[in-house]
Parts: structure tokens; sequence; C-alpha cells
């Protein structure tokens, strides 16, 4: 009995260990970066600069901060963390699992995702509220969805969205489809995506969303977390986040 | 005691694949806020996931019954390439990643898609983000399993009852009502059981098709994946009860039922 028990439990143990070997040396040479959804089309961009320039590999896992948020909580491995908003940022710090103070590197607005063409002649965001309009929203707890409802209550705005996306790119994604008639996301998500137009928001009601960086301390690779974040700061970084429609710091 | 005993490391082996059984849910036993059980449960976001997925689980069981045994039945009786070609189809939702299925659904039933597109343009109807979008992704993915467990039934029955029944001139109609379906209540049964458990715990299909709004398309799958970053003791007791559900299945129809399939 003592025997039978003893084997799995050993082989569990094995398993164990490997499992954490993995994740301080995950792959040779490259590292992972978790990043907020809305980031993909600069951060591929970036990827491949880092390639060609430094010879850095870098993989990227994108969805809704909040989901990454989750599983850096339960110990996914990473290198750096690129959040959509200061808040999980802080909620990871106050976790202690950041290597090192969190660095905003690029600012995002909010804007009306609608069809091409704009055929339900969507203006301003009180026109949302409008019955039989078809609209999108993210969800509360992700930042893009936290965001919106700020403009919204800014403007004084009330929808009634046919559904909450668990991530911002699942709203840009039913608007290209044609299955919603508009959605709020970023300028930076209209500006890459090409399948939708976009209805600019005023100021006075728009939001800044502030895009934290950092280090993460369960960093496989510390130097090529650095050099990452240090190119994403950097003049060349800096120049292909805007081209991919953020506003640089 | 006759038979030949099985080899320590086989059994090693064994043991190894029930622990990987047990240990996730001993993690959400150990894990969930036993003492706040009742007021999570009682949240009312949590009901409403829970009601929602109840009626649209229900909904789609109905529909896959309605549906599935005449298809199950049709599927018996025909040979060749086409019931090849039928079997294929209706087993496709089976291997189908959901999330695929959710996407095809959009190009079949959205409102730009083969038959959403048509249905827009002449009633204005439109499927996506409803309570009946959810029900279908549910009925897509779940009716499979009914269909498969009909069929079998069907395959073990003895044709003699049928013939008996037209000699004695019954019609087609009354044979498939006073003969064939009495006889395939227990496939039914279990069929119909495995196609609500299925579709209980629909996810990819569900929040692809019909998206996420707590009380319209935010079963409980989706409520625990929504859950799960902001309120993690919500997500563990939704969980629990999907689990709860599971092993009642389970037990409620031990090997008998399985065993039909």
């Amino acid at each position: 009995m003592v025997r039978r028990l003893l084997v799995p439990t050993m082989l569990l143990a094995l398993t164990g260990c490997g499992g954490q070997a993995s994740a301080s040396h995950p792959t040779s040479g490259g590292i992972i970066v978790f990043a907020a959804a809305s980031l993909q089309p600069a951060f591929d961009n970036v990827a491949s600069q880092l390639v060609q320039k430094q010879a850095l590999k870098t993989s990227f896992s994108y969805a809704g901060t909040q989901t990454l948020t989750g599983q850096l909580m339960q110990g996914a491995p990473a290198d750096v963390f690129a959040s959509a908003d200061t808040a999980h940022m802080t909620t990871l710090q106050s976790a202690g699992l950041l290597a090192g103070p969190a660095k905003i590197f690029a600012h995002n607005r909010l804007e009306i995702a609608v069809a091409r063409g704009n055929p339900k002649h969507i203006q301003t965001l009180a026109d949302l509220s409008r019955a039989g309009l078809v609209v999108v929203l993210a969800d509360p707890s992700v930042p893009a969805g936290k965001y919106a409802q700020q403009a919204l209550s800014t403007a004084h705005a009330t929808v009634h969205p046919a559904s909450l996306e668990l991530q911002v790119t699942g709203v840009l994604t039913k608007v290209a489809l044609g299955e919603a008639d508009a959605g709020i996301v970023y300028v930076s998500d209209i500006e890459t995506s090409g399948q939708v137009d976009g209805v600019t928001i005023p100021d006075t009601q728009n939001v800044i969303a502030d895009y934290p960086i950092a280090a993460l301390k369960t960093a496989s690779d510390a130097a090529g977390a650095q050099a990452f974040i240090d190119f994403v700061l950097s003049p060349d970084g800096q120049a292909i986040l805007q081209a991919a429609g953020f506003q640089r710091v | 005691m006759s038979q030949t005993r099985v080899p320590a490391a086989l059994i090693a082996l064994a043991g190894l694949g029930l622990l990987f059984f047990l240990l996730p849910p001993a993690g959400l036993i150990v894990r969930a806020p036993w003492n706040q059980a009742v007021g999570a449960i009682t949240a009312p976001e949590t009901a409403t996931a829970l009601e929602l997925s109840l009626f649209c689980s229900l909904a789609a069981t109905a529909i896959a019954l309605v549906l599935g045994i005449p298809l199950a039945l049709v599927l018996s009786r025909t040979t060749g390439n086409l019931r090849r070609l039928m079997r294929a189809l209706t087993t496709l939702p089976m291997v189908l990643p959901p999330v695929v299925g959710g996407v095809a659904l959009l190009f079949a039933f959205g409102r730009r898609g083969l038959v959403g597109s048509l249905l827009y343009q002449a009633f204005g109807i439109q499927i996506p983000f409803t309570t009946a979008a959810a029900v279908m992704a549910e009925t897509f993915v779940a009716m499979p399993f009914l269909v498969i467990a009909v069929e079998g039934g069907l395959r073990s029955l003895d044709p003699r009852y049928e013939e008996a029944a037209r000699a004695l001139g019954a019609r087609g109609w009354m044979v498939f009502a006073r003969v064939t379906l009495p006889l395939l209540r227990p496939a039914i049964f279990s069929g119909a059981v495995l196609c609500w458990a299925r579709a209980l715990g629909e996810f990819g299909a569900t929040i692809t098709f019909a998206g996420s709004l707590p009380g319209r398309t935010q079963t409980v799958p989706i409520a625990v994946y929504v859950a799960l970053e902001t309120n993690p003791d919500s997500a563990i007791v939704l969980s629990l009860i999907l689990l709860a559900v599971s092993l009642a299945i389970l037990v409620g129809m031990r090997d008998r039922w399985l065993g039909a399939l």
C-alpha cells in the first residue's frame, strides 16, 4: 500500500520540480510579454524591430488586462507586463510581483467604432442611447469598459449594451463583423483595424488611458525584459506606438 | 481470483491519472469560501446567471429532443454514403472547437450571415446578442450527444416489435408514437441528460455567437470566467454548483445509462 502511494507521489514531486525549473528558464533567448489586447498591433511591430536590432525574441500573450492580471496573480510566468490601466498594475505591485517601478509608456483615448461609412449617422456618445441601435461595450472589469462607463456618464448618456465583451478587441470585432452598430474602443484600435470607421469623442467627454509597463519578479530573462521596456520607451518604440494610434509620453 | 495481476508500474500510472482528475475538484472544494457560500449563491448576479443557464440549457435540450429524435431515426434507417455524410455532419459539433462553432454560427445566423442576413432584411430579426442565440449555441454543441445516444438505442432495438405493430395495422406515425418511442425511453433519457449537461457547460460557442450580458446571454460558465478576475469567491461558488450538478448526473445515471452509449 505504501509503495502504491509512494510512486505517484514521487512522480508528482518530480513533475512539480520540472514545472518550477521551466518557469525560471523557459526558452533560451526569448522573453514573454503579457500585454493588454489593444497593444497587439503596436507590440507586434516592436517585436519585429527587436529581433532585427537586438536579436531579442519576444512571445506575447494578448488578452484583457484583467484576465492577464488574474493569470499573473495565479503565478503565470512572464517577463514583462503592459497594462491598459494603472489600477491593475497597482494590484500586481501590491502583491509584490513587480521587479521595479512601473512606467507609463503610452496614452490612449476612446473613440466610437461604427461600420464603414457610418450608416447609422452616429455623431456623439448621446446618440448611442438611441433605441434600436445595437451597441457593444467592454465589460466594466476590462479597462476599456471602465473608461467607456466614465465617458458615458460624463456625457450623461445611458446605453443599454447588447453585450459586454471580455476584451476591447471583442468590441471591435463585433462592429467589424456588422453584428453591432457601434462600440466604444480605443483610438488605436480604429487606427489599426482598417475595417471600421471612428467617430471622435470630444476632449470634454473623453478619457485618457494611461498604459504602464513593468518587469516582473518571475522574469527568467531580466536583461531581456529591461531591453524590451527600454525599447518601448525609446524614440523608436514611441514612434511605433504613435503610428499605431497611441499618444507618446 | 484468477485474474491476471496488473503490473505495479501500470497501477502507479493509473493512480497518477486518477490523482490528476481528483486534484482540480479538490482544489475548488478547499478554496471555496464556505462561510460565504450561502451569500454568494443568493447574490443577485449569481442567481441571474443560474436562472439564465437553467432556462437556456433546458430550452436547448427541448429543441434537441424535438429535432434530434427524428434525426436519429432517419440516421438509423439510412445506409451507405448518405448515412456516413449525415452522421459526420451530426457529430461535427462534438469534435469542433466550440469557439469555431460560435464563429460558424455568426456567419450563418449573424446580421450579415447566410440566413441571418435574410432574416434581418426581411423581418428585422437579429439573432446575435439575444437569449435565443445562447440557446442556439448550446443546442448546436449539445444536440449531437442526444442524437448519438438515441441512434445507439435504435440500433439495438428489436425490429420485430415494430413489424408486429405494422402487421396489426398500425400506420407509420402510430408505430413511432406507441412502439418505437416507449422502447427508446432509456436511450432518450440518457441522451437528454448528457445533452443537458453539455448545454449547461457551454462556453465558447455561446460567448462568440451570443456575447456576454448578465441576464440575457451571460450563462454560468461565462459568469465564472468574468468573475474569476473581479470576484474569485463568486467564481468558485458558481464552479462548485456546476461541479455538484455534474456529479449528480454521473451518480444518477450510473453505468446503466452510460453503458447505453
